[in-house]
Formats: C-alpha cells, structure tokens, sequence
C-alpha cells in the first residue's frame, strides 16, 4: 500500500493481501514469481490442439506447443469460442490493430462496450 | 445502464497514537498497526467531524493535491485495512480457534501443600475456588506418567510441548520432579519431539543440589518474590507469621550464579502497600540479578485488606508508566530491559494478536492436579465445579466447550466497543471466578488501567518502530510454537 506503511506483522499481512488483489496481471512465465503475486493456473486437460488456459506437464506455459497468447486470436479469428473477443468482422474491425505481436503489444487490446 | 451507487464513508474501528510526529492506528479488529501518511491522517480527520460520500473525500483530497486516481487508492487502501468503512459494511468478530485445539502446555501441579502461608494465597486464602477435601495432597509418578502421555496424545502436529511444574510449592515434592523430566525426556525422544520445562518456585526449599539439576536440564525459573526485605515479608511468611526473605535471598543469588541456561524471573504480587515498583524492580534486578520481572496485582475479592483499590492502581500505573520509559531508553540504545510487562505486551503488538480468549488456559494449556483432575490452568487445579475431566477418563470435551463458550470475547458484550480487546479479550477467567462468580465475566474492574496499559505500549511500540525498527525483531519469534 501506499499511503499506509505496515508497522507489524498483521498489518503486513493485511499489506500483501491487498496487494494481491490489486497488483496488475502477471506473466506465467515470470520465474520465480512472488508469493504474493503467484497467479491462479486451471489444472486442466487439452482435448482440443488450441492452447487455453492449459498448463504444460511441469505447471508452467513454456512447454506449450504455441504461445498462450495465440489464444486470443485462436477466439478472435476463427469464432472458436466467440463469446470473449469482439465481433471483428462486422463492428470491431480494428480491434487488435495496435497489438502487432501478441507477446509484446497485448496490453494495447482494449475492451469494448457493445 | 450503470447502477448509481451512493457510497458514504465513516469511521472504521481504529485507535489512534502518535510516536513523536509521526501518527499510527491500530485498527481493532485485526490488531493491525499501520503508520499513516498526511493525506491518510486528513481523511481520518474529516470522517471523525462527519461522514461523507466518495465525491466530498475526492474532492477534498485534490485540496490536498491528491489526483482522482490517487484518492480513490488512498480510500481503496482504508477500506481494505478497515481504518474507514461504508454503512454497509458487516461487523467482524475473530474467528473462533479450531474445534480441537491442539495441546502445547501442561502444568503439573505436583503437589497442594506449601511451606508458606502467604496472606494473599490464592489456592488457600480466602478467595480460594479449590476444594482439595479427600483429595491426594502430592502427585504420584502414575498420574504424572499418565498426565504427560495425555500431553502427547493431544498435541496434535506441534513439534515441541512444554511442561511447567507448579505447586503449592513445586519444590516439596521434587523427587516426583526429577522423575517426569526424565520420562517426559524419554517420551520426547521416542516420539521425534522436543519439550521444555519450566518452574514456579517461592525458593525456600533451593539447594545447590537441586539448582545443579535445574541448570544441566535446562528448566526455566519463576521466583515469586515480592521485593526487598520489608516489602517481600509483608505477605510472604511462613505459617508462624515469620517473613521469609532471609531465608531465600541467600538461595536465589546462589540459583542465579550457577542456572546460567535460561532466563530466570522474578514474579511480584502487587498488594495494597506493596506498589513501589520501582523499587521492587531495582531490588530484583540489580541487587539480586533476575533477568527479568514481572508485576501483577493480586487477584482477590474487592473488600480484602490487601486488595489494592482503584486509587493504588493509579499509582501502579504511573511507576509502571516511569518504569516503561526506562524499558523505551534501554530499547532504543538496542539494550533487553528486564521490565517483563512491556516485552509482553509488545511482542503481542508485534504479532498483531487479535484473541477469542484472553489466554490458552482450556485451549492449548491445561493444569493437572494431584488428584488427576483436569483444570483450565494452574489457577483452578483441585476445584471440582471447574475440572474439565480427569486423566483417567480423558478431557471432558463438553465441559471443555462451555468453558471456551463462556470465555469467548463474543459474549463479553462490555468488551466490543474498547480498543484494547485484542489483546485483553476480557482478562482473566481466575479473576473474573473470584470477582464476578463467572469466569466468562469481563474484569471491569480493570478496563480503564488495560486501556491506558495497552496506548502507553503502543505509544512505546510506535516509537521503537519509528527509531530503532530492529529491536522489534526481537519479537519476531513466536513463544512456544
């Protein structure tokens, strides 16, 4: 926090709470993360040969066989799951417009409000 | 369309102090210590005048050259420490512990007889709630034996136990002492744990011999003792009314020249008459060499000749409050001061305690009497309308329970609006028995001094924080974990 410093111990613990809720998101593949910072990962299996919200076998993102955040565009341009990117054909068009490579400039997706 | 939510602001439930200039709250329902910063203080400032929407505090904050973003985060991070709180916000009470609560400490009184005949005596003077009638006068090994496999069995997952010998006096029946340290030691071993011992003495019965075992076993040592001569033997005397410091002093410099492997303590009795503290403690300290002390007064029926009365608890506590500035020099200099209540009650504001009950006695600490009867503490062995079972047959679970019940800050309706409740939760059960004639009875008769105990620490606290941040390390470690 900022404006109120921690003088004990619970209050540090209240500290890193509130941080936890706050801190902004956080890459997985950050290592080591901070406890504090640690992200919630979905154990899950993939049926289908599109990385979602998948882990590889050691937790982590690395061992995936494409990019975590080709699962944007995965939504986006094929309507695989079209209920969580924008329309881009019709009302959307330039919606990933400022975001080149996914990787770097994912920051620039906005939302929007239909 | 976007709902319109009218948020209004007030005060959350928060003790203020300063340390110097610099301003802390301790928000009560956590027992959190923050260290506000200016625009934080001015926010507390304007909701203690009144309550006001989001907007006001917005706006008054820009005065103050806050952006929109920043205010809102300075109300975000008051909300979520609970400094300040909307009107809907729900009360909060600490949670309660665990069903089963793992046992850490067993206090074998190992025998009702004492060699003394202390005026202010709880176990036998005239606010006693034991009733020792037909019950064995000393422990046997079998009943220690099966006390402390009891502690073992119900320790649950805690790596280390603690075992404290008390009596009447411990030391008459210290042939039964020397035996269960090297059982429990045995025990110990057998089972990957560790274990310590500790001792209340009144050190009439010390010799070298025995000083000898205690220090190579490494058991700690409590000396009631009340001070110098005059003081001490105003109370403490033997049964043909002969005080008894001549006899002990000689042994207690003996005891602390040779126990050199834990600390040594003096506990007092504060009775009316009996409240130089300052000079009890530089008679404790620096004449005989105690590593620390600690005051209490003593607990008894108001109307009691050496009851101290409220007037007397004024003076204790302002050579407690002369006596706690000597502990804060010594603490900023880096120095351990032997003032025992201050490092007490600052290693719970270290820690941030916040209690469901004023102490472990029925939780994670029991007392066990000759007979084998099973108490809350030390304080209620040998009484049979507060046994809680017997070792024989095992912790009754449901005397047990309305033990906790009754005790639980949450039936202390007098204690939700004090500040001073996570830590105090209500005080004493023993003290509240012999007052009230209800263990679970808050100790009114002491919420003004524990108030101003609980801000002069704080205040204490606040400013080692803000002067020498790494004595408070010393607290970092957890008694008895």
């Amino acid at each position: 926090m900022k404006h109120l410093r921690p003088a004990n111990r619970k209050a540090r613990r209240i500290d890193e709470y509130v941080n936890s809720l706050t801190e902004d998101v956080v890459a997985m593949q950050q290592n080591p993360v901070p406890p504090a910072l640690r992200p919630h990962v979905p154990m899950g299996c993939a049926l289908a040969f599109s990385p979602g919200w998948e882990v590889d076998s050691s937790g982590g993102t690395a061992g995936l066989c494409q990019p975590v955040e080709r699962d944007i565009y995965d939504c986006y341009v094929t309507c695989f799951w079209p209920a969580q990117v924008p329309d881009h054909l019709n009302n959307y068009p330039n919606w990933a417009a400022k975001c080149a490579a996914a990787t770097k400039d994912w920051r620039n997706l906005d939302l929007v409000f239909p | 369309m976007t709902p319109t939510i009218t948020r209004t602001f007030r005060l959350g439930e928060f003790h203020e102090f300063y340390a110097g200039e610099t301003r802390f709250a301790y928000i009560v329902p956590a027992g959190a210590i923050f260290e506000l910063d200016g625009p934080a203080a001015a926010v507390l400032d304007d909701l203690a005048v009144s309550e006001l929407s989001l907007e006001e505090l917005v706006d008054r904050l820009g005065a103050l050259g806050l952006n929109a973003e920043d205010a809102i985060g300075l109300l975000g991070e008051l909300t979520q420490s609970r400094a300040i709180a909307t009107g809907d916000a729900p009360a909060e009470t600490p949670q309660n512990p665990p069903a089963v609560f793992p046992l850490q400490t067993l206090v074998l009184n190992l025998t009702n007889q004492c060699n003394l005949s202390c005026g202010y005596c709880y176990e036998y003077g005239a606010d006693k709630v034991a009733t020792p009638q037909g019950k064995p006068k000393f422990m046997d090994f079998e009943t220690a034996r099966a006390a402390i496999d009891m502690l073992f069995a119900e320790s649950g997952e805690r790596r280390g136990v603690h075992i404290t010998f008390f009596g009447g006096e411990t030391l008459m029946n210290f042939p039964l002492l020397e035996r269960v340290v090297e059982y429990a030691n045995q025990q110990a071993a057998a089972l990957g744990r560790s274990i310590d011992f500790s001792l209340t003495t009144n050190a009439t019965l010390l010799t070298p011999a025995i000083i000898q075992f205690l220090s190579v076993n490494r058991i700690g040592v409590t000396v009631s003792m009340d001070g110098p001569p005059e003081l001490h033997d105003a109370l403490r005397v033997f049964a043909n009314g002969r005080g008894s410091y001549d006899i002990i002093a000689p042994k207690v410099r003996e005891l602390l020249a040779v126990h050199r492997t834990r600390p040594i303590a003096a506990r007092v009795t504060l009775t009316s008459g009996v409240t130089d503290v300052g000079r009890i403690y530089r008679h404790l300290k620096h004449d005989l060499g105690f590593h620390e002390v600690g005051f209490a007064p003593v607990t008894t029926s108001p109307d009691r000749l050496y009851a101290i009365g409220e007037r007397g608890m004024g003076d204790v506590f302002e050579q407690f409050r002369i006596l706690a500035g000597e502990y804060l020099e010594f603490a900023l200099r880096g120095e351990l001061h032997g003032f025992s209540n201050v490092s007490d009650t600052l290693a719970e504001l270290y820690q941030g305690v916040n209690k469901s009950h004023p102490c472990g006695a029925g939780l994670g600490l029991m007392g066990v009497g000759p007979s084998g009867d099973i108490a809350p503490c030390h304080r209620f062995v040998d009484s049979d309308t507060h046994a809680l079972g017997n070792i024989a047959t095992g912790i009754d679970r449901a005397k047990q329970q309305a033990f906790l019940d009754r005790g639980h800050i949450d039936g202390k309706y007098d204690c939700h609006s004090c500040f001073a409740r996570p830590l105090c939760a209500g005080g004493c059960h023993h003290e509240a028995y012999v007052r009230y004639g209800d263990t679970g009875h808050p100790n009114l008769h002491y919420c003004d001094w524990i108030r101003d105990w609980t801000d002069l620490c704080l205040r204490i606290y606040g400013t080692i924080h803000a002067q020498n941040p790494g004595f408070l390390e010393n607290f970092a470690e957890r008694k008895g974990l």
